[in-house]
C-alpha cells in the first residue's frame, strides 16, 4: 500500500467550537490506484485532501495516522511536512486555476517553488521540457504569465509542476470542475496517463462529479459529513452501489441519451448536517428515505463484500443478515465516533431484534432509490 | 410570431489597446424561441453564448442582425422602452452574487425591483408578493429573507433570483450557465425548477457547456461552435441522432457512468496540426482541436487496468507524432496576430456562416467543408 490513512480526524478550531470536518477516516490506496473522492460539498472533501499535504493554520490534527510507503508521515507538523511537500507529496487545491501567482511567469514560479525544497532548478529542467511536451503544451508556457493560458492550459501546466519530482502521492483537488466537458475530458486522460507513465504513484482525484470518477478512477469512496459512506471499485460503486447516499448521488445525475419528460430526476431534499455538530447516529439519516430504528446507533464503516466497505445499517441488514452484525457488534470495527473525539467509543451496536430478520422485503432495495424520502418533504 | 426572434445576428468585438482588433464573437446567429420552450444553447468556453445573451438582454448591441421581442425590433427601444422590456425579459447568471455589496442583504435585490417597477404597492402587500414568489421556487421565505449572500447555497441563490424575476410580468429568461457550479444534487432542482416555469408558458433560454444539463432539460437544442451554429433543432434529435463532426466530438467527451471515453471513440478524428487556432483575429474561420484525444503511445499500460482502458485504436496523434491533448479554450496569445485594418463587416462577410440544411424534419446541420 503506497497510502494508509487510519482514523485520521481533522477539526478546523473557530470561536463557536471545532468544526470536525474529517471525523475518524480510514481507506488505503495502492500503488497505481488513482481513488475518486466523492461527495456533496461541505462533506470534508478538501479537508481530508489538504490534510495529507498542508495544514493550514486553523486545521488540528485530532487524531489517526497516515503513512505513506510505510512511513508515518508528520501531518501535524508544517516543518517536516516541509521535506515531503511536492518530493514525495503533492496537492493541486482546489481554485488552484485562480491561486496561480500572477506576477510570476510559469517558469520562474517554478523554479521558486523547486528552490524552497531545495532543488536545483537546471537539475530538472530537461524532464520538464519534456513533460511539457508529453502534456501537449507549447515550451513558451514557461515565458507566461498564468493569466495568459486558457483554463485547460493551466491545469495541465499545473499537474506537470506538481508532479515533477515524481511524489508518491497527488492530490488532485476539483480539477476539472471549472472546465468544459471536451477539456474535462483531456484533464481527465492525463491524471491516467501520469499514473501510467509512473510520473506519480498514487493520486486522490476529489470532485462532486461521479461521471468524472467513474471514467478516471479505479476505486471510489464517498463521503459524507466528514465520514466515509461507501468504497469500491468505480465500477461496482457506479454499478452497484449500497449506501442510500451513494444511490441518491447516481439517481441525480442526468445523462445524454435519456428523455426525462415523464420521469423527472429527484435530487437530494435537504442539505448535509453542519459539522460544528454533527447529529448522533447515521449523519445521513435526516435524508435518507430509508432510515429506520436502528440508524440512530452511528453504522460501522465495514467490508460487506469482498473489496466493498460500506457503512450503513440497511446494507447490513441486506447484504450481511445475522453474521455480519456479529461481526459488526465487536469493539474497535470503527474510530471513534460521537461527541467524545479520541475517546474510543465505538458506538456498539446490540443485535437488535429488528436486524435479525434479514428480509429486504419492506424497503426498497438498493438501486431502487425513489427519491420519496420518510425523512424529509 | 414567435416570443423571440434572432435573424442573422452577428458581433465583432473591438479588442486590443485602441480597439485596433476585431474579434468575431458571433455570425449570423438566427432562431426563434417560442412560448413555454427551452432551448439550450450549447458550446464551449468562447464559443460566443453569453455575448448571445447579453446581445438578447439589450446589454450588448449586435454588430449586425436582428433581435425581435413579440415582434419588435429591441434596437428600436428607448431608454423608456427599456424599462418595460426588463419587466419581460430577465437574465440569471453564474454565481450571481458575486459582484454584490457584501454588505447588503440577499433579499436587497427584491427592494430594486419594488423601487423601480412597483413604487406604489403598500409595504404588506409588497411582502406578500415577494412572499409568494419565493414559495413558488419553492424557498421558505423565513430561510433566506434577511440574510446575507454568503449565508445562503448555491442553490438558494439562483432560485432567489429567478424569484426575482418572478415579480415582474417575465416572459422570456435568460439562464446563462447558472448550475455548472452546483453539486448535481442541488442541481436537479433548479433544473425541475426551470422546467416548471416553462410549463407556466416562460420562454426560457438555457445556456450551458454542459450536454447531459441541456438535453435534461431542453425541447430544442442549438449548437455553437466559435460563433457560428454548427447543428440545431429538436434535442433528441439533434443529440440523439448527431449529425455534424463537432456535436459528435462534444457528445464523446461527456463522461458517462456507465460506458468509457475510449469506448465511444466517436470524437476520433485527426485534424490536421497546425491549422489556424481558434478565434485568431485575421478572422479565419479556425478549426479547433475537439476530438483530438491522444495518449501516449509508450505506455499501453492502461488497457486492462482500471481508468479509462480505451483501445488504443481511438489514439490519434498529432502530425508532428507527438501526443496531444485536445485544446479547446481560446488561448490569448493565439488571439493575436497582424493587426486588421477591416471593418466589421468585412470581417463577418469575408468569412460567412456555414448555410444550414434540414436533415430530417425540426434538424439542421451546417454543411462541412
Ligand atoms: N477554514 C474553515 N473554518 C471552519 N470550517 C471550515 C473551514 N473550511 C471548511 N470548513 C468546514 O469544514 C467542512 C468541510 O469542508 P470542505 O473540506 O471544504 O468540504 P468539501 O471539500 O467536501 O466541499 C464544511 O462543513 C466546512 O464548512
Ligand atoms: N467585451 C468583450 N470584448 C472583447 N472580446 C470579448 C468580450 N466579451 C467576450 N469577448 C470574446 O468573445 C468570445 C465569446 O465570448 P463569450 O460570449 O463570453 O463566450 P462563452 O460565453 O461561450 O464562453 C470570446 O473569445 C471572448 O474572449
Ligand atoms: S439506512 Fe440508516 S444507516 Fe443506512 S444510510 Fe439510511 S439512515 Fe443511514
Ligand atoms: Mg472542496
Ligand atoms: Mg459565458
Amino acid at each position: 500500500m503506497t497510502l494508509e490513512v487510519d482514523k485520521l480526524q481533522i477539526s478546523y478550531r473557530t470561536l463557536r467550537g471545532d468544526v470536525r470536518a474529517v471525523d475518524g477516516v480510514s481507506f488505503a490506496v495502492d500503488d497505481g490506484e488513482i481513488m475518486g473522492l466523492a461527495g456533496e460539498s461541505g462533506c470534508g472533501k478538501s479537508t481530508l485532501g489538504n490534510s495529507l499535504v498542508y495544514l493550514e493554520g486553523r486545521m488540528k490534527h485530532a487524531g489517526g495516522t497516515v503513512r505513506l510507503d510505510g512511513e508515518v508521515l508528520p501531518i501535524s507538523d508544517q516543518r517536516a511536512m516541509g521535506r515531503y511537500r511536492l518530493k514525495r507529496v503533492s496537492i493541486i487545491p482546489q481554485y488552484a486555476m485562480s491561486a496561480l501567482n500572477p506576477t510570476r511567469k510559469v517558469g520562474r514560479m517554478t523554479a521558486e517553488l523547486l528552490k524552497s525544497r531545495g532543488v536545483r532548478y537546471d537539475s530538472v529542467e530537461e524532464e520538464l521540457k519534456r513533460r511539457i511536451d508529453l502534456v501537449g503544451l507549447p515550451q513558451g508556457v514557461l515565458g507566461m504569465y498564468p493569466f495568459e493560458l486558457s483554463g485547460g492550459m493551466r491545469q495541465r501546466a499545473t499537474m506537470v509542476i506538481s508532479t515533477l519530482l515524481d511524489p508518491s502521492l497527488l492530490v488532485a483537488d476539483e480539477v476539472t470542475s471549472a472546465l468544459d466537458v471536451s477539456t474535462q475530458r483531456a484533464v481527465g486522460e492525463m491524471l491516467m496517463e501520469f499514473r501510467d507513465e509512473r510520473f506519480v504513484k498514487t493520486i486522490i482525484v476529489i470532485t462532486h462529479d461521479l461521471s468524472i470518477l467513474a471514467q478516471v478512477a479505479d476505486t471510489i469512496t464517498v463521503m459524507y459529513a466528514g465520514k466515509l459512506v461507501e468504497k469500491a471499485p468505480a465500477a461496482t460503486v457506479v454499478g452497484e452501489p449500497l449506501h442510500p447516499y451513494t444511490q441518491a448521488l447516481l439517481a441525480s445525475l442526468p445523462e445524454v441519451g435519456v428523455r426525462y419528460e415523464d420521469a423527472p430526476l429527484a435530487g437530494i431534499p435537504g442539505r448535509p448536517p453542519s459539522l460544528l455538530h454533527p447529529p448522533a447516529g447515521c449523519r445521513f439519516g435526516a435524508r435518507c428515505p430509508f432510515a429506520f430504528e436502528k440508524c440512530s446507533q452511528d453504522p460501522p464503516f465495514m467490508e460487506l463484500r469482498p473489496g466493498h466497505e460500506v457503512a450503513c445499517w440497511k446494507a447490513v441488514r441486506d447484504i450481511g443478515g445475522t453474521s455480519v452484525l456479529a461481526e459488526a457488534d465487536q469493539p474497535g470495527t470503527e474510530g471513534p465516533a460521537g461527541p467524545g473525539a479520541g475517546s474510543e467509543v465505538p458506538a456498539v451496536p446490540r443485535p437488535g431484534a429488528q436486524l435479525a430478520s434479514p428480509t429486504s422485503a419492506v424497503s426498497p432495495g438498493p438501486g431502487e432509490w425513489t427519491g420519496q424520502g420518510t425523512g424529509q418533504p | 410570431m414567435s416570443l423571440l426572434e434572432l435573424d442573422k445576428v452577428s458581433k465583432v468585438y473591438k479588442t486590443g489597446t485602441f480597439g485596433g482588433e476585431l474579434k468575431p464573437a458571433l455570425r449570423e446567429v438566427s432562431f426563434n424561441i417560442d412560448k413555454g420552450e427551452v432551448i439550450s444553447l450549447i458550446g464551449q468556453s468562447g464559443s460566443g453564448k453569453s455575448t448571445l445573451g447579453k446581445i438578447i438582454l439589450h446589454l450588448v448591441p449586435p454588430t449586425s442582425g436582428t433581435v425581435r421581442f413579440e415582434g419588435t425590433d429591441i434596437s428600436a427601444i428607448g431608454k423608456a422602452g427599456l424599462r418595460d422590456y426588463y419587466r419581460r425579459v430577465q437574465g440569471v447568471f453564474q454565481d450571481p452574487f458575486s459582484s454584490y455589496n457584501p454588505l447588503y442583504k440577499a433579499d436587497r435585490v427584491f427592494d430594486m425591483v419594488k423601487s423601480v417597477y412597483f413604487p406604489g404597492v403598500r409595504g404588506t402587500d409588497w411582502q406578500a408578493k415577494v412572499e409568494a414568489a419565493l414559495e413558488s421556487v419553492t424557498l421558505n421565505p423565513g430561510d433566506v429573507l434577511n440574510k446575507f449572500p454568503h449565508q445562503l447555497s448555491g442553490g438558494q441563490q439562483q432560485r432567489l433570483l429567478i424569484a426575482r424575476a418572478l415579480l415582474l410580468d417575465v416572459r422570456l429568461l435568460v439562464a446563462d450557465e447558472i448550475i455548472s457550479m452546483l453539486d448535481a444534487s442541488t442541481r436537479v432542482d433548479v433544473l425541475n425548477l426551470l422546467v416548471d416555469l416553462k410549463r407556466r408558458g416562460l420562454g426560457i433560454l438555457f445556456i450551458t457547456h454542459d450536454l447531459s444539463l441541456g438535453n435534461y432539460i431542453s425541447d430544442q437544442t442549438v449548437i455553437l461552435r466559435q460563433g457560428v451554429v454548427v447543428e440545431m433543432g429538436e434535442t433528441p434529435k439533434v443529440l440523439g441522432n448527431p449529425q455534424h463532426t463537432y456535436t459528435k466530438s462534444l457528445l464523446a467527451a461527456v463522461p458517462q457512468l456507465h460506458k468509457k471515453w475510449g469506448e465511444l471513440g466517436a470524437g476520433a478524428t485527426v485534424i490536421p496540426a497546425g491549422e489556424v487556432r481558434a478565434g485568431s483575429s485575421n478572422g479565419k474561420i479556425a478549426h479547433d482541436e475537439v476530438g483530438r484525444y491522444s495518449k501516449s503511445p509508450l505506455h499501453p499500460l492502461r488497457q486492462g487496468r482500471g481508468g479509462s482502458g480505451g483501445p488504443l485504436s481511438s489514439v490519434t496523434k498529432t502530425a508532428g507524432g507527438r501526443p496531444s491533448l485536445m485544446e479547446l479554450e481560446d488561448a490569448p496569445w493565439q488571439r493575436r496576430g497582424p493587426k486588421a485594418k477591416k471593418s466589421p463587416s468585412a470581417v463577418l462577410s469575408a468569412y460567412p456562416a456555414p448555410p444550414l440544411q434540414e436533415c430530417e424534419a425540426g434538424h439542421f446541420v451546417a454543411t462541412e467543408s
